[in-house]
């Protein structure tokens, strides 16, 4: 499936993810990390699970209000079901054991220049396109 | 209350801009990932005009002050070794995200406008890290959440 190549609009969301993460630092002195934040509230729940339940719901709430106010988000999930809930549960093992994901070790932990984020990132670029490769070309899925 | 109404706001710009951006789109995220087919390089903005705007925010912010502004410190992660779990459960979640498309950053958005596909990739991740945090906990004390 083609999808629109977006720079701009694409750039634009970029700079809004690294402008919350420095509001949330500023601020609260938090990570962005959307591992981070949603681990400490999936038992045994972190005490301070407040600020974590309120992330998340501006996280689902900012989109919804953006459409609602006429914006467009383009979306497609060509991906069955069953491979979809398969990769949730790889995802979800390997973002607990490797403390963080995409947000959290690709943008905050980066911008840190932590070296351990350095090498999470790497890692799972290189391990995320290696499986579309084998998903699409080899296994033809 | 301040602590909380800045976790929403933030939550929310975050939000937005994981949609606006494509990186909860796994069509989009998939095609960026696939160079020998439909390529779609934007993924590069969004990553770097993410960590280009992180990395500079940070410097200032840590330049200028010595806590946050609605908390005593800044919670920073103290692990400073690279070892086979972070470097293995990088490379688990890389399999997942070639999978699925969806990475958390971008599934938690794409509930808000997204159908029973992004449900369930996300029912399956929080069991999935139900799972580890358990397997984890049969040999030490559960990872500390960061």
């Amino acid at each position: 499936m083609e999808t629109e190549f977006t720079p701009w609009m694409s750039l634009t969301g970029g700079i809004l993810i690294g402008l919350s993460a420095i509001l949330l630092m500023a601020f609260n002195g938090r990570i962005a990390g959307m591992t981070g934040i949603l681990t400490g509230i999936i038992p045994p729940i972190s005490t301070d699970w407040a600020w974590r339940i309120a992330f998340l719901a501006g996280a689902v709430i900012g989109p919804m209000v953006f459409l609602a106010a006429g914006g467009a988000i383009p979306y497609a999930v060509p991906v069955s079901l069953p491979l979809l809930a398969l990769g949730g549960l790889i995802v979800g093992v390997g973002v607990y054991y490797g403390a963080g994901c995409t947000s959290g070790h690709g943008v905050c932990g980066m911008a840190r220049l932590s070296p351990r984020s350095i090498a999470a990132t790497i890692t799972f670029m290189i391990f995320t396109g290696l499986t579309v490769y084998v998903v699409r070309h080899i296994a033809g899925i | 209350m301040q602590k909380l109404l800045l976790s929403g706001l933030t939550g929310m710009i975050f939000g937005l801009g994981i949609a606006i951006s494509g990186m909860a789109n796994p069509a989009k995220v998939l095609n960026f990932f696939d160079v020998a087919g439909s390529w779609d390089p934007s993924l590069i903005f969004v990553m770097g005009g993410a960590l280009i705007t992180t990395a500079i925010g940070y410097v200032l912010v840590f330049g200028a002050r010595k806590k946050p502004v609605f908390d005593a410190e800044f919670h920073l992660p103290i692990n400073r070794t690279i070892d086979a779990r972070l470097i293995g459960g990088s490379a688990i979640f890389g399999i997942g995200w070639g999978i699925a498309g969806f990475c958390p950053g971008g599934a938690i958005p794409a509930l808000g406008f997204g159908g029973l596909d992004v449900i369930a990739f996300v029912g399956a991740m929080i069991i999935g890290i139900v799972l580890a945090r358990s397997l984890d906990g049969l040999r030490h004390k559960p990872a500390k959440a960061f």
